[in-house]
């Protein structure tokens, strides 16, 4: 009998050997005698325990990990069954759906990836895909807008702006050439949802672009991939390939009379890029720069033309709100935050990987519950939620609950989803530098506040941890920051203010001076 | 080509292989990414006397070309080392112990960021983010991620990058 075997591909754990557990499980198998198939998928987001292969069972899959090549010859033995093998107690953790950690998980969006094999167009339908393509076909582009609306889908890459509602905008004007932007330049340090969808799901992305195409009167997408993601770009190219061969997207979309075709387009290295107005200008062969709003992407968006412009996860979620309905998602989350967030907790986090979750669950919950505090032993001192633009939280504000709102109230952002753990190592003022270090090397340029504001916070803070007038630079600061966060022309230069002024908020004791600002609150 | 840009058969700057390549590209609504990307796969980095290729070819002036590849972080000037290595230096790999590592980098290859060894065999450069950020601290190597580094694996990356 033939022993089915799943092994991912994605990037992360490939990073960390997937590649050479494959190569040696089935060199394993040849000397073994034992006939594999070997099945590359997408990882189920428990990132701490790749490489983490999993073996099929009557019962079920049953996940080994963290696997190193050289545990191949002994795993194959275990799942044959020999007795009790040391990988059989050490590395299993026995059925997949099982393990606490994914067990207590909400997956909507996530609900394939990990599982499918991410090239074939075939098994992703096995596994449900394409219903909500099927509904929005029968449903006509007003209810399906309509759908998406209900469902209180806001849009997952920051902004959290509705999703319907852009859609709603784009359909309203005049038919014409429209297009459909994906926006996967996932530049955030502590994000990879998006990398890991397209790496592990891409048909949903896919699906979800194509119901947009019906939904507006598209004809023509593109999905703009940062140059950092070498395995999305060719999991993405792979399966638009696929998608075509199977109807899916093409000049007769399900068999329709709808006609819409999908282009990867690779960036080159431009932070900035992430904001859509930027990305559109790249897309167009132009600099990145910020375009000022209004016009509307919806009514002027790529060469000129009306175009919705989402991220990742949230055409990754139209399929399941489709084909369900509005309430089935809209039921999951709390106040204006509907649904699932597919929150990922990194850095210093000992559990760290893909949480995907109703809003709703405590900050603490996230970083002491599941992400288990830190691999490195030491006490949790400071989360960064929402990537380089976002706030640095303290413990004392860990009972701040996963909503966009909640989060906005005490001036932080919840932003992709990203939460990266620091222990009692960081240095705080350090932290602060670094992230108007990283606005200055990544400004496009357009506007003052950003272009010079940058630097000269570098300089000032600097000033500040060298004890120079540190009163009065605390004070130049605080002024910056203000101009730059209500001066920008987008949220580069106007969200950096979020984590200099929250490492100065809650952590001054790191910036040398008494902790002033908590004091004159 | 995209997985791969690091290519050690990289050819010489030729501006008839170069007058080619344009042409695959010239047709394509907002061609100039896509183009930049395929000339710096095939040489390397962007030769300068591509500019105006490219400019007749697409009708922008020169100057909007050269003001598109100094953009962007990824379009080289000149051609790197035989191998590139990136580090990544975005909060994540901080929190995960990236910053020693970056000092290790530089300290046995004795180059700064973002500079290539003398002897030609290395190119050290910042990454913001390689989306790693749970197996962190990541690196690429010649378009190869590497996560979980340590002192010691980066140690063993150095050396094959000193090949």
């Amino acid at each position: 009998m033939t022993l089915r075997l799943f092994i991912p591909r994605d990037a992360a754990a490939v990073s960390v050997g997937a590649d050479e557990v494959a190569t040696a499980i089935g060199a394993a198998a040849a000397r073994q005698n034992v006939a594999v198939e070997i099945v590359r998928t997408g990882s189920r987001g428990l990132l701490w325990l790749e490489p983490m292969i999993e073996v099929a069972t009557p019962a079920g899959r049953v996940a080994y990990g963290p696997v190193e090549p050289g545990d191949a010859e002994g795993l194959l033995a275990a799942v044959r069954g020999d007795g009790a093998h040391k990988l059989r107690q050490g590395l299993s953790q026995g059925l997949t759906e099982e393990i606490p950690w994914l067990k207590r998980q909400t997956r909507l969006t996530f609900a394939r990836c990990g599982i499918v094999d991410p090239r074939s167009a075939a098994d992703y339908r096995a596994h449900g895909g394409g219903k909500g393509l099927e509904r929005a076909l029968a449903l006509g582009p007003a209810a399906v807008i309509e759908d998406v609306l209900q469902s209180g889908l806001r849009g997952r890459g920051g902004a959290g702006f509705p999703t319907g509602i852009k859609w709603r905008t784009v359909a309203q004007t005049p038919p014409q050439q429209k297009y459909i932007v994906c926006n996967a330049d996932e530049g955030d340090s502590g994000t990879f949802a998006d990398r890991m969808i397209m790496e592990g799901d891409p048909f949903v992305l896919i699906e979800g672009m194509a119901i947009a195409g019906i939904a507006v009167g598209a004809t023509k997408g593109y999905i703009y991939i940062r140059s950092e993601y070498p395995h999305a770009v060719a999991a993405m190219e792979a399966a638009i390939a696929a998608a075509r061969a199977d109807g899916l997207i093409g000049p007769q979309v399900g068999g329709s009379t709808y006609a819409f075709d999908l282009e990867v387009r690779v960036g080159a290295g431009a932070y900035v890029c992430g904001e859509e107005t930027s990305l559109l200008d790249s897309l167009e062969g132009k600099r990145g720069q910020v375009r000022a709003k209004p016009p509307l992407p919806a009514h002027h968006g790529l060469f000129g033309r009306p175009t919705v412009i989402n991220n990742v996860l949230s055409f990754a979620s139209v399929p399941i709100i489709v084909d369900r309905g509005a309430a089935f998602y809209r039921d999951f989350g709390m106040g204006r935050s509907r649904g699932t967030m597919p929150i990922q907790l990194a850095g210093a986090a000992k559990y760290g990987g893909l949480y995907e979750t109703a809003f709703g669950i405590t900050l603490g919950e996230l970083v002491d519950d599941v992400g288990g505090g830190t691999w490195t032993g030491r006490p949790v001192r400071a989360v960064q939620v929402g990537g380089p633009l976002g706030a640095y939280f303290p413990r004392a504000l860990f009972d701040t609950p996963f909503d966009y709102e909640a989060f906005a109230a005490r001036d932080g952002l919840i932003g992709h989803g990203g939460i990266v753990v620091f222990d009692d190592t960081v240095d705080m003022a350090k932290q602060a530098r670094f992230a108007m270090e990283f606005c200055s090397i990544e400004s496009c340029g357009k506007c003052t506040p950003c272009r010079i504001g940058s630097p000269r916070g570098v300089e000032t803070i600097d000033r500040i941890i060298h004890d120079e007038n540190r009163a009065a630079n605390i004070a130049v600061l605080e002024d910056l920051c203000n101009t730059m966060k209500f001066g920008s022309l987008c949220a580069l230069g106007g969200f950096t203010p979020y984590p200099v002024m929250s490492a100065l908020t809650h952590f001054p004791e790191d910036f040398g001076a008494r902790p002033r600002l908590q004091a004159a609150e | 080509m995209h997985q791969d840009r690091y290519n050690p058969n990289q050819a010489p700057w030729d501006p008839q292989i170069a007058q080619a390549r344009i042409r695959e590209f010239a047709h394509r609504e907002g061609a100039l990414l896509p183009m930049l990307h395929a000339l710096q796969a095939e040489f390397g980095y962007i030769d300068q006397a591509a500019e105006p290729l490219i400019a007749d070819a697409l009708n922008i002036t020169r100057a909007e070309v050269h003001g598109v590849v100094t953009f962007y972080h990824d379009f080289r000037h000149q051609p790197a080392g035989r191998h590139v290595l990136k580090l990544c230096r975005a909060e994540a790999c901080q929190a995960a112990g990236g910053d020693p590592l970056a000092q290790q980098a530089e300290a046995r290859l004795g180059i700064a960021m973002g500079t290539t060894a003398a002897d030609g065999s290395v190119t050290l450069e910042p990454v913001y983010c390689l989306g790693l950020c749970a197996t962190a601290p990541s690196a690429m190597l010649d378009g190869r991620v590497v996560g979980r580094l340590d002192e010691k694996r980066l140690d063993a990356l150095l050396t094959e990058a000193q090949q």
